[in-house]
């Protein structure tokens, strides 16, 4: 064997054997399970008491609100009340209404490079931003996991997407992450490990990588690996956690790859996602000209302080289209107070914009705040399916946060380079 | 003996379990399943029906009530040219039999059919669809009635 992937040094170390082999099933120890109100405790419980048993280790498992906060319709706040009393229960670590489970998990230092982490929710891969290997599983296989402390895999061949050169002004993270669900389709990823490198990707910030590992779940991988560095190392350590830089945590140079594909970072212009799939990408110049009535910055994909901050370095000192409405849904109550901090939620107040709690909003579609039918969205979430936000015949436009805030300036899809000209890009 | 329902590419999860009734039990979320693609489904589906459909089938959200709410309604099985990760390993967790076909060619929505498990095979009018079987792993849980039941043998006998 002339080397082994991130993934696999992660796989084997987790499942106790010298080397993991790609198709090989095998069953690993889970180091970090990570629930959330929705398919957490409501779930899970009923079926811990059928099984008459604990938690496997309750110093691993952490609980965080955010599907059915702010608890705005009956059964919701039920949900969150059962939430709160299983976590006082048994014992478990529990961010109550902090914001988005992807986002507080490594805010609050619970992750670590080299890790194997099981999440209850799909967008499981943003923890890969830390060379941790997480994934999403439903509520029965976390029982499971929560029962045993045990997930069997079918070790992933390692699909390395390469992105040479740096991007230009005004283009982002998820503008790289729509271009690649539009070449690679949804099911691109084909469930195996998607691995990001290149100098584009060393260059960007934690957050932004964040984007990147977060919406391989859209391009239908199980994980979306980075490989740790000092960024990683830094962000982590600001954020409490304990750990000894592990150097080998990378993929060798003669791994065997399931693919590598290279783009160049430089020749990429920002991009939207057309109605109703993530895959319907284009360049913003190329999309029919598409008037607005709603703009949303939201979700783990699009409301981190990062993505609050490019935003606001477009609204700074503009209105909103007329007739628009700007809805702002950061992702978590720190990232939200360091962006007051810096006068970025200021801007958005200046722009008449309004706040949404931190949780996962419309764009789970879960509460009260829903897409009316007829209205056509800008939206820095990740996912645009058909009725996934409101009514079926409301039309969402996926795009960066700097596209979503240029787009509700001027009140139809237009390209941020235009309105980053005049100005300094933060 | 069921129907066909044939359904298209990236079914997602967000249409089998609406999002705005994820607060409520399986049975209001089965009474809307697929209700923004197909809204005669829910109320149409009878037991032993079996969805067809291309890739890619589950795609998006980790809610099992997507793979739940079908077999709440009677579905047999999903046939499909591929499936979401998740979605596929939630379906056997719940006992939902889940299986590719290399093509789905020629199956027409409304067609009577059979979907034999242990064969791996879906009979449509008159002619086997040969399908890839589940693999070994995967069959025993399926065997045992899904997860929970596999786990309750499993913690029954280390009790012994």
């Amino acid at each position: 064997m002339s080397g082994a992937t991130l993934a696999q040094k992660i796989i084997a170390r987790a499942a106790g054997r010298e080397a993991a082999v790609p198709g090989e099933v095998v069953t690993a120890d889970v180091d970090l399970a990570m629930i959330h109100d929705s398919g957490g405790p409501r779930r899970v419980e009923p079926i811990l008491r059928q099984l008459g048993v604990g938690l496997w280790d309750t110093s691993k498992v952490v609980l965080i609100s955010d599907h059915f906060v702010p608890g705005d319709t009956d059964e919701g706040a039920r949900i969150l009340r059962m939430t709160r009393d299983w976590a006082l229960e048994r014992g478990v670590e529990f961010h109550d209404g902090e914001g988005i489970c992807h986002v507080v998990l490594p805010e609050r230092g619970h992750l670590k490079p080299g890790m194997l982490v099981v999440g209850g929710d799909s967008h499981s891969p943003t923890g890969g931003a830390f060379g941790a290997y997480m994934f999403g599983v439903g509520a029965t296989e976390m029982a499971g996991v929560l029962a045993t402390g045990e997930i069997w895999l079918k070790v992933p061949e390692t699909i390395m997407i390469e992105w040479r050169g740096l991007l230009g002004p005004g283009v982002l993270a998820k503008d790289i992450m729509l271009a690649l669900c539009g070449r690679l389709g949804m099911d691109g990823g084909g469930y195996q490990a998607v691995e990001y490198v290149g100098e584009a990707i060393t260059a960007l910030s934690m957050q932004e990588r964040m984007t990147l590992s977060n919406m391989a779940a859209e391009l239908g991988a199980q994980a979306g690996l980075i490989a740790p560095d000092t960024k990683t190392y830094a962000f982590l350590r600001a954020a409490g956690a304990h750990m000894t830089e592990e150097t080998s945590l990378r993929t060798d140079p003669g791994a065997a790859l399931g693919a590598h594909h290279v783009f160049d970072a430089s020749a990429l212009a920002p991009q939207v996602a057309a109605p109703h799939s993530p895959a319907n990408a284009m360049a913003v110049c190329e999309a029919p000209r598409t008037s607005l009535d709603l703009a949303y910055i939201g979700a783990c994909t699009g409301a981190k302080y990062d993505d609050l901050k490019n935003a606001a370095a477009i609204l700074k000192g503009r209105a909103l289209a007329s007739g628009m409405t700007l809805l702002v849904a950061p992702a978590s109550r720190q990232d939200q107070a360091r962006a007051a901090q810096d006068g970025i939620m200021g801007v958005f107040e200046d722009a008449g914009a309004r706040l949404l709690p931190n949780a996962c909003g419309i764009c789970a579609g879960y509460g009260t705040d829903r897409l009316a039918a007829g209205s056509r969205c800008i939206s820095s979430t990740a996912r645009n399916f058909k009725g996934r936000m409101g009514d079926p015949s409301a039309e969402v436009w996926l795009a960066s946060p700097f596209t979503v805030a240029a787009s509700a300036v001027a009140g139809e899809i237009v390209d941020p380079r235009d309105y980053l000209t005049e100005r300094e890009i933060a | 003996m069921g129907r066909v329902f044939l359904l298209g590419d990236d079914v997602d999860t967000d249409q089998l379990a609406p999002g705005q009734h994820m607060r409520s039990g399986i049975e209001a979320i089965a009474a809307h399943c697929l209700e923004a693609v197909r809204p005669d489904f829910a109320a149409g589906v009878c037991q032993g029906d079996v969805i067809v459909a291309g890739r890619n089938f589950g795609a998006g959200s980790s809610r099992e009530q997507a793979a739940e709410a079908l077999k709440h309604l009677g579905i047999a099985g999903v046939v499909a040219q591929s499936f979401a990760g998740i979605f596929y390993r939630n379906a056997i967790n719940l006992g939902l039999p889940v299986l590719v076909a290399q093509t789905i060619d020629g199956i027409a929505d409304g067609d009577h059919c059979v979907l034999d498990v242990d064969a791996a095979a879906l009979t449509v009018g008159g002619s086997e669809i040969a399908l890839e079987p589940i693999p070994d792993n995967l069959r025993r849980l399926l065997d045992d009635g899904g997860l929970v039941s596999h786990l309750k043998q499993r913690f029954a006998e280390t009790r012994r």
